[in-house]
């Protein structure tokens, strides 16, 4: 088996054209398990995780540029919790403190699983995600890279080099639902996070179909319903948000939990962060 | 008691917070657990399993396998050379399938190669035919279903009567209850190595719990004579009872005899969970009725447990499952049926509290149910039925030692309650997902006792052997005792210092070549295999009397530790007389003996109680269904506290174990097959699930003929923590939550 390093993403372009077959190890908190677990066969493995380029994020006016590799841990605490809090928020249910030290997020973006925590975060946020290849660049949104359960539609000499993520003005909410207090698989989680100078809201469902959603249904119609000067919302409107986040939702039974909790817990948790935004107007 | 808030001391002694000897490599990563054990020209071993819950094995074909390039042996059923079956209480287990498979992961083959992985793809590459049948899964069906087993399916109906089966109390309650399949998990899967030795023998290098059952089975299984099999004590990571039963043993042995060279063999997370027993899943139901004064008048039980394919220690947890079923509190009628049966789930054994877990939890919820049709509060009820000393078991056995009931539950009661939760999103239910606020939570409290019988039982011949060797002044203790992180390394220490005054006492290998320590379970290795070591330590200071009193033509006496002649002319302290001089004390320790239980399930089958009681007290999100816990208080008859700190750390771990199966750990079956074999979906509580555990009081009874008054203390901690904390949770919500672990959505549905 080839194991390559790649000191820069020049060289990691190179290295992928010579031989697509090759698998990108960053932190490998995925990636390990499905070696260990012999479900992947790798022929050659090319490890990112030392290109400093990819280990940077720099802030620029409206958004950040977040490098793929940069993990967990460094979302979690520092100057990027204050800046995305919801991301932040959803990468401290990642794991362990050790998992969070090696995952990134361009691995929990990669491995697409409908559990992947940050992913509801970075769909409500409408980031974009920069791939690279040899020949070239592209953009494409959280929901154009994600295309099903573990499945991405990244070409094989390509690589996730960077995310957009607008930096907005109000309040973020990140909610996950697990039978442990941490270190768990979410059962169900929910992003909201708002522009109070855009007058937006942004909704996205984890766990509750085959990749994370938005629930622009409940977007749409919670915005009419807000007062976005006095942050409020009409109470009248409630229960019907919370349907909508229901419908949004299609999830699966499995042994971590039946479709019908997961279809209860996803309302409770939209009804939740939207009363942690927004006052009820009486 | 206030000992319990104390530094680490320096002194050493019992009844001291001695530091363990290997605490330091442990924490510093240095310590060899038995899979850092290696050696040179070392091949690997690797073990095909059954993917199926009942198949028929048609044929098996390892060619292609085998032809592979680093592969050493295949070997399969054909190639045991002695008995292809074992068994920690009865043998009815093949070391590896011959004609079926009956659980999924059963062991069909075994590979030794070169690399782990060579040896992992060459397992791959064998080639099984199997005729799948119909798995047996149900445990209530299984009594009469086909047998699955030549034995049958009842590994054991066992019945209890005491009293008048007619009698009745005014107060009637009645419940179905269910527990569902913990793993003990412990954190160094299974591992060892052997080595074939020249003389045609063998030497095992392995995790156990239990050299000497180890050793019997694997020379049986190898047609080797006794002496030809030797076991030595590799590193333990944990055992908790899943250690008991032999799993790769005889397969390490097997190809490192075929090969000619050491094998070694590690399974991985996943393999492990296949690869040893779990706690026995249960289904029970209770009747129990009191008097409008409350006190109990007769408890009913039908206990069901799965033994999953292979009867393993299902028998005895069967009798500690039925035995101790109504708890700790006087029951003077009683009708107590229970079966041990076989079925195509995996094998399930013993894992601390061994029987008496899945009871409790039934009988407390049962209690508590009595208590609210009283309308008595749950302590007060129980403490009118609380044992004593001179009350009898329904098994008729009278309680001759201590039994202070009553003294855990009243100190337990009036230790404080917690405040509400102050802090943040993160410390409410729902931890680091921040799902719940101040205003979604309710509160609750729920409080359960606990009996537990301590050592082995029903007539068997338990014991402990031990040497005190002084060579030169010198102390080395040899035992075949297996530390598996309970702490007797430390208790070895504190023994000799306090009879002979010497600190730094040598532990020698732990392994065969002195007899049987028994196992460590059961509660029981302070008591036989510490008292093995303080009567060889004894034996040397009366040696010694006897020298001093020859060579001085006067007679000495021990006085503390000191040896004193009988006109008083001289004294000498046991250590310095001990210089210069050698002696090898060889001892073997008895508990008193326990009888087999008759036709009525009556006899005096145990030989001492252990009593505890748990508070919980929970914030509980009712709309999402999940669960705080916030504290859990403990009371303990512990008869004397040997190590203070080490005794409070059985009692933390204990009680996270507890938390575990209340609301967190269960192996979820689908026709037999695990679905869950991982620790990314068994979820063990993390340190944001453990409250703080406070110790509301240790009760200090001396208990008569156990060494230094000491009772076991390392399994009360799990058996009422878990009925504990659902009581709180009932407390808080009104669900019935008559299976354990809940889970969220029990709460919400």
């Amino acid at each position: 088996m080839d194991f390559l390093i790649a000191s820069s993403t020049e060289d990691l372009c190179e290295l992928l054209a010579e031989d697509p077959t090759r698998q990108l190890l960053a932190g490998g908190t995925d990636f390990m398990v499905e070696v260990n677990f012999r479900h992947r066969d790798v022929s050659g493995v090319i490890a990112i995780d030392r290109i400093e380029d990819l280990k940077q994020w720099r802030h620029d006016g409206d958004s950040v540029l977040i490098g793929s590799c940069v993990t967990y841990r460094e979302i979690e605490r520092g100057p990027l919790s204050t800046l995305i809090p919801a991301l932040a928020q959803s990468a401290r249910t990642i794991g362990s403190p050790q998992i969070r030290n090696t995952g990134t997020i361009g691995g929990n973006l990669a491995t697409a699983s409908p559990a992947g925590d940050m992913i509801p975060v970075l769909l409500a946020l409408g980031a974009l995600v920069n791939i690279r290849s040899k020949s070239g660049t592209r953009q494409l949104q959280v929901d154009e890279l994600i295309t099903g359960v573990k499945t991405n539609s990244l070409q094989e000499d390509e690589f996730i080099e960077s995310v957009r993520v607008p930096v907005l003005r109000g309040p973020q909410e990140f909610l996950k639902v697990g039978p442990r207090n941490a270190m768990v698989i979410s059962v169900t989680s929910l992003a909201m996070v708002t522009d109070i100078d855009k007058e937006y809201i942004g909704i996205a469902l984890g766990s509750v179909s085959a990749s994370p959603c938005r629930s622009k249904e409940a977007e749409y119609f919670i915005s009419e319903n807000i007062d976005w000067n006095n942050m409020t919302v009409q109470s009248g409107a409630i229960e019907n948000f919370e349907r909508l986040i229901r419908e949004s939702a299609n999830p699966i039974d499995d042994h971590r939990s039946s479709s019908a909790y997961r279809t209860h817990t996803i309302g409770v948790l939209g009804r939740r962060a939207l009363f942690r935004i927004f006052r009820l107007e009486n | 008691m206030s000992l319990l808030e104390e530094g680490i001391a320096s002194a050493a002694g019992v009844g001291v917070s001695a530091t363990r000897p290997d605490g330091k490599e442990k924490a510093r990563g240095d310590f060899l657990f038995s899979n850092d054990l290696s050696s040179e020209d070392m091949l690997w071993g690797q073990t095909l399993r059954s993917p199926y819950p009942s198949a028929k094995i048609r044929k098996i074909d390892f060619s292609q396998a085998l032809a592979m390039d680093g592969v050493h042996a295949i070997l399969t059923a054909d190639d045991v050379p002695g008995e292809n079956i074992f068994g920690l209480e009865h043998p009815d287990q093949p070391v590896l399938a011959f004609d079926l498979v009956r659980y999924v992961g059963e062991p069909v083959a075994i590979v030794a190669a070169n690399h782990p992985e060579v040896a992992k793809k060459a397992a791959d590459a064998i080639y099984v035919d199997y005729e799948e049948l119909d798995p047996l899964v149900n445990s209530q069906k299984a009594i009469k279903a086909a047998p699955i087993h030549p034995e049958g399916n009842i590994i054991r109906h066992l019945v209890i009567k005491h009293g008048d089966p007619d009698a009745i109390g005014n107060i009637i309650v009645e419940g179905e209850y269910e527990v569902g399949m913990q793993d003990q998990a412990f954190l160094g899967t299974e591992s060892g190595i052997a080595f074939p030795s020249a003389d045609g023998g063998v030497d095992l290098h392995i995790s156990t719990q239990w050299l000497h059952s180890d050793k019997d089975q694997v020379a049986s299984a190898l047609n080797l004579p006794d002496d030809l099999v030797r076991v030595t004590l590799a590193g333990v990571g944990g055992a908790f009872g899943g250690r008991e039963d032999v799993s790769m043993h005889v397969h390490l042995c097997m190809l490192a005899m075929h090969t000619g060279r050491p094998v070694k063999m590690v399974y991985d997370r996943n393999e492990s969970f296949l690869g040893h027993v779990h706690r026995h899943p249960a289904k029970i139901w209770f009747r129990h009725s009191a008097d409008e004064s409350g006190l109990l008048v007769k408890v009913e039980a039908k206990v069901v447990l799965d033994g999953g394919a292979y009867a393993s220690t299902t028998s005895a947890v069967l009798a500690n499952a039925c035995c101790f079923s109504v708890g700790p509190y006087r029951v003077p009628n009683a009708v107590i049926e229970g079966w041990g049966v076989r079925t195509n789930n995996p094998p399930c054994g013993a894992m601390r509290g061994f029987g008496n877990v899945q009871t409790c939890f039934a009988a407390e919820a049962q209690m508590d149910k009595l208590a609210k049709a009283l309308s008595l509060d749950p302590v007060e009820f129980r403490l009118l039925n609380a044992l004593e000393t001179g009350d009898t078991l329904i098994t008729g056995q009278e309680i001759t030692g201590t039994a202070p009931v009553k003294e855990v539950l009243t100190s337990l009661a009036e230790y404080p309650l917690p405040e509400p939760i102050k802090s943040g999103l993160l410390d409410l239910p729902g931890g680091t997902g921040r799902t719940t606020d101040k205003s979604h939570v309710k509160r609750g409290v729920g409080y359960a006792a606990s009996i537990k019988n301590l050592m082995f039982s029903e007539g068997f011949d338990d014991f402990s052997e031990a040497r005190c060797i002084i060579s030169d002044g010198e102390v080395l203790i040899k035992s075949a005792c297996v530390e598996v992180g309970q702490g007797f390394v430390t208790l070895v220490g504190q023994i000799v210092e306090e009879t002979l005054g010497i600190t730094d006492a040598t532990i020698l290998p732990v392994d065969t070549s002195i007899g049987s320590a028994g196992s460590t379970s059961a509660s029981r290795q302070t008591w036989m295999s510490g008292g093995a070591v303080l009567k060889a330590c004894e034996a040397v200071v009366n040696a010694l009397i006897i020298d001093l009193s020859s060579e001085n033509g006067v007679a000495y006496d021990k006085s503390g530790l000191n040896l004193v002649s009988k006109d008083g002319s001289h004294s000498i302290d046991i250590a310095t007389a001990l210089q210069g001089r050698n002696y090898d004390e060889h001892v073997t320790h008895r508990h008193k003996r326990t009888f087999p239980l008759d036709h009525n399930g009556q006899g005096n089958a145990h030989v001492s109680f252990a009593f505890a009681a748990h508070r919980a007290v929970v914030d509980v999100d009712e709309e999402l269904g999940l669960v705080r816990v916030v504290e859990i208080a403990t009371s303990q008859d512990v008869g004397r506290v040997l190590n203070p700190v080490q005794a409070r750390g059985q009692i933390e771990g204990g009680i996270a174990q507890g938390l575990g199966l209340a609301l967190l750990e269960d192996l979820v079956l689908n026709n037999g097959k695990i679905l869950n074999a991982n620790f990314t979906d068994y979820l063990l509580p993390t340190s944001m699930d453990i409250p703080p555990i406070k110790i509301a009081s240790l009760i200090e009874q001396s208990e008569p003929g156990a060494p230094f008054g000491a009772k076991g203390i390392g399994e009360p901690p799990v058996i009422s923590s878990t009925p504990a904390i659902i009581s709180a949770v009932r407390n808080a919500t009104g669900k019935k939550l008559n299976r354990v672990p809940i889970k969220p959505e029990d709460l919400v549905f």
